[in-house]
């Protein structure tokens, strides 16, 4: 369960938001809406702890994540506005870079390529690869990694039609193995599930 | 911890594999270094004795140089695609994956200008009876190098002029390196007892391997807030 109390940021000496308590848990979805600088990031990245907040805490199954530290980081995906792509690699590479040597499966990495749409690119290295792709390549970190909070900064942009409802259905399929994800998107999200939390930031 | 030392060797195997694909990157710093000391016989003219003298401090002080012309590839092009923070939010020990990091870098850098100084050495004339103190206080004294190379880069990161300015920060840091290094060449043409230069240098690559992968993990978090 992922809490966040009191929550305040700070970017520069603009105040950003204040005050934002929400409580997340196994199974449920959070939407971040909000106009372009509204802090949406920020938040994202507060949530994953490469930001500091101004004040109040996050909290990761009753402790703060600064105490959880790379307990904390151990059940966390991010994906940010950067893809986290090197481009000299290829595309499967990349993935196994990504593990860090855990988990590294090389027949799940396969499947992950192939549903979306990357296989026939294995060999290519990751900078020929066009936008939408290399956010695919990034968003298949995540069905990679197996961790169960997902944090998506934008993760449908560049994105085409079918990637989009593909992306979909792996974000409920995550639900549904009560996986948490926080995500941001201009977007409407057409997913199933039985909580979606909306927060507006403005 | 078996996760723990894969995590390493990936990354290790990650670095190198990017370096090998990018080899102008590699290449730049070892053929500055080649440059810089060839071009010393052009300009001195070729006494054998003059050359003998300042040898030992021009293969070291293009040593450093090279090795702070490749400073900025150690974090900034993994910062700018994204990787740096993905490395920050994985769940091994920032530092030890720094350590990792500089491992890689200082292989790629460090080693290559060890290997050719005994060849630079020669064309400077260096007496033989010194060629393998040159060889072992560049080994000790480069690894220092690149470790507090990777303290000055990480708190520039993503800075305008980060390049001017990490050679500000890391320069005064250098200089005991560099005084010991050549200190310890020189000595031995000078027949001096260099006992005390390789402790030295020895000490400063134990304090630099402890205290430095600490500070620039540190400080790559700052540079990521």
């Amino acid at each position: 369960m992922l809490e966040a109390v009191d929550l305040e940021c700070v970017r520069g000496d603009r105040p950003l938001f204040s005050h934002l308590s929400f409580r997340l848990k196994p199974g449920e979805l959070m939407h971040v809406t909000g106009v372009n600088g509204s802090g949406k990031t920020t938040l994202l990245r507060t949530l994953c702890g490469l930001t500091h907040a101004a004040a109040g805490e996050v909290r990761w199954n009753g402790s703060t994540i600064h105490e959880l530290g790379d307990d904390y980081r151990s059940q966390l995906a991010y994906v940010g506005h950067s893809n986290g792509i090197q481009g000299e690699l290829t595309a499967e590479e990349n993935l196994r870079a990504a593990c860090l040597g855990t988990a590294a499966d090389t027949t799940r990495i396969q499947e992950t390529l192939k549903r979306l749409g990357l296989a026939p690119y294995r060999h290519f290295p990751s900078k020929v690869l066009s936008q939408g792709q290399k956010r695919r390549l990034a968003l298949a970190r995540l069905a990679i990694l197996r961790k169960s909070l997902w944090i998506l900064d934008e993760p449908l942009s560049a994105l085409d039609v079918n990637s989009v409802v593909l992306m979909t259905e792996i974000l409920m399929e995550h639900l549904a193995r009560d996986g948490l994800i926080i995500m941001t998107s201009h977007q409407e999200i057409d997913v199933e599930t039985k909580t979606i939390l909306q927060i507006q930031l403005d | 911890m078996p996760n723990f030392l894969k995590a390493i060797g990936c990354l290790l195997r990650r670095d190198l594999t990017v370096a090998l694909r990018r080899s102008t990157d590699v290449l730049t710093p070892l053929v500055f270094f080649i440059i810089v000391v060839s071009l010393f016989p052009l300009g001195l003219g070729p006494e054998p004795s003059v050359l003998r003298t300042i040898a030992p401090g021009v293969i070291w002080v293009a040593a450093l140089l090279a090795t702070m012309l490749s400073l900025n590839r150690l974090f900034a092009n993994d910062h700018a695609d994204g990787t740096l923070e993905q490395m920050a939010l994985s769940p091994h020990p920032l530092t030890v994956l720094v350590l990792t990091k500089v491992a890689a870098h200082w292989m790629l850098t460090g080693l290559p200008l060890v290997l050719i100084s005994p060849l630079l050495a020669v064309q400077m004339n260096l007496p033989e009876s010194a060629m393998g103190t040159l060889v072992l206080s560049l080994l000790l004294g480069t690894p220092v190098l690149s470790l507090l190379g990777a303290v000055g880069a990480a708190l520039t990161l993503g800075l305008r002029g980060g390049g001017v300015l990490v050679s500000l920060l890391v320069l005064p840091l250098y200089t005991p390196v560099l005084i010991f290094g050549a200190g310890a060449v020189a000595g031995v043409i000078a027949g001096i007892d260099i006992e005390a230069h390789f402790s030295l240098l020895a000490a400063f690559l134990a304090l630099a391997l402890t205290l430095a992968p600490w500070a620039a993990a540190a400080a790559l978090r700052v540079s990521l807030d």
